[in-house]
């Protein structure tokens, strides 16, 4: 799953010159942007049936905080 | 769930008015650079928006396009006995705007006119008060108007929402014929995110007050807005509208006992061609199926559904074709509808 969110997420924020850390604070990447957000609810929607609103979305940090959040809510559907 | 149902009730004719002064959005670079508009352009689709001067007003659009559709269709303005207006942009707090365009229209003071305080749903409400009032056996005729200048609305400031929003309005005369058949309607509310989009000053829980006014800065970003004009949390609209409105649709249809390839068209509240698109995907809906008005029109509220009928299936609904409405946004409140039309009249789009 880790792997699939993280090519999905290099995908729809369109990141090809490297790879990225779990620590990663993933607002601070150049690519990521109010319509990258968008692609994400999107990618969580469809590939993932999860759904993060803001308030809770706002708390997570790195892109290992987003993943555990995502397991956590696949797991509670 | 609750479903709405009216037999041989239905839209006999239609009429859009917009304004003639047409904002260029890839122009639209007063507050933010070329660049990072055509970005946020290129991504929402929405290349054309109409904006009304200060003088007018969405009651303005609705007369123009009911006094279009009225002279057309050689209709005896004596028959109307409903007017029914949508809309969030009305004319004064007091009187109810439906009651001056009852005068301006030269209406019967026998018709019964009142407003409807909807957003994006707004249409599909209205047009099931109406389909409902229509039951009774004396009216002959109603029009349904629905307005809107949302551009008055937004801050051009606020990146969140400078770039979608535009002005327009109709005009729906609504008459009884066995031809259109059974109508259903399913309407819905969730009233835990209102704060998702609203203004949250100048009514009475937040009076005007020269604080009100004062443009603020409201992000890290820098956006700009004041407490009196619009604040909308895209990402929790987009989240909340992903889950419910397919679900809506598939229910409805269900309920009607039908299918999505029994729908000719499917006619969705244009906020922007990325959510539109996405629910299309997720309903795995025939693109040709679609209307969109999006691009010329931008996000003009209640209005986008009947503007999108106006402008893009005007010929197209001679024949018997049952469509599929699907409003959904501030509230937050969403709505489907499933119509049969036949023989509807659609006039020539009106520019004020």
């Amino acid at each position: 799953m880790e792997e699939k969110f993280i090519n999905l997420l290099k995908e729809i924020l369109e990141i090809e010159d490297r790879e990225l850390d779990l620590k990663d604070e993933f607002r601070h990447y150049p690519e990521w942007d109010s319509l990258g957000y968008l692609e994400l609810i999107a990618m969580l929607d469809e590939e993932f049936e999860v759904s993060i609103e803001n308030d809770d979305f706002g708390k997570l940090i790195t892109l290992e905080d987003l993943i555990n959040e995502v397991k956590n809510r696949m797991d509670n559907n | 769930m609750a479903y709405l149902e009216y037999k041989n009730v239905g839209i006999s004719g239609l009429a859009a008015a917009v304004p003639g002064n047409i904002i260029d959005n890839y122009k639209y670079t007063t507050y933010f650079d070329t660049e990072s508009v055509k970005e946020v352009v290129d991504k929402i689709g929405i290349k054309e928006r109409r904006f009304a001067d200060k003088d007018t007003c969405a009651s303005d659009l609705c007369f123009a396009a009911a006094d279009k559709l009225l002279t057309d269709m050689n209709i005896d303005r004596t028959e109307i006995d409903l007017l029914v207006f949508v809309s969030q942009t009305p004319d004064y707090k007091m009187p109810a705007t439906s009651i001056i365009l009852q005068h301006r229209l030269n209406l019967s003071k026998s018709a019964i006119a009142f407003d409807v305080n909807m957003g994006c749903s707004g249409f599909i409400y209205g047009l099931s008060t109406v389909y409902s009032y229509m039951q009774q056996h004396g009216f002959r005729k109603a029009l349904l108007l629905d307005g809107e200048t949302r551009s008055k609305v937004y801050s051009p400031k606020d990146r969140n929402t400078a770039f979608l929003f535009g002005d327009a309005g109709v005009a729906a005369l609504i008459e009884k014929d066995e031809k259109y058949e059974e109508s259903i309607f399913s309407l819905n509310s969730d009233g835990s995110r209102g704060n998702l989009i609203m203004i949250h000053a100048g009514g009475y829980r937040n009076p005007s007050s020269i604080e009100t006014l004062k443009e603020k800065v409201i992000d890290e970003h820098g956006n700009i807005r004041s407490d009196e004009q619009a604040y909308m949390n895209g990402p929790d609209v987009f989240n909340f509208l992903i889950r419910e409105v397919p679900k809506d649709v598939k229910n409805t249809l269900e309920y009607a006992e039908t299918d999505k390839e029994s729908i000719d068209y499917f006619v969705f509240h244009q906020a922007n061609d990325y959510i539109n698109s996405y629910l299309a995907k997720k309903l795995k809906l025939d693109k040709d199926k679609i209307p969109m008005s999006i691009e010329k029109f931008g996000n003009t509220s209640s209005v986008s559904i009947p503007l999108t009928i106006a402008t893009e299936l005007q010929d197209k609904l001679d024949e018997k074709r049952k469509v599929l409405l699907c409003g959904f946004g501030v509230g937050l409140s969403w709505a489907t509808a499933i119509l049969n039309f036949k023989n509807c009249h659609i006039s020539e789009l009106v520019e004020i």
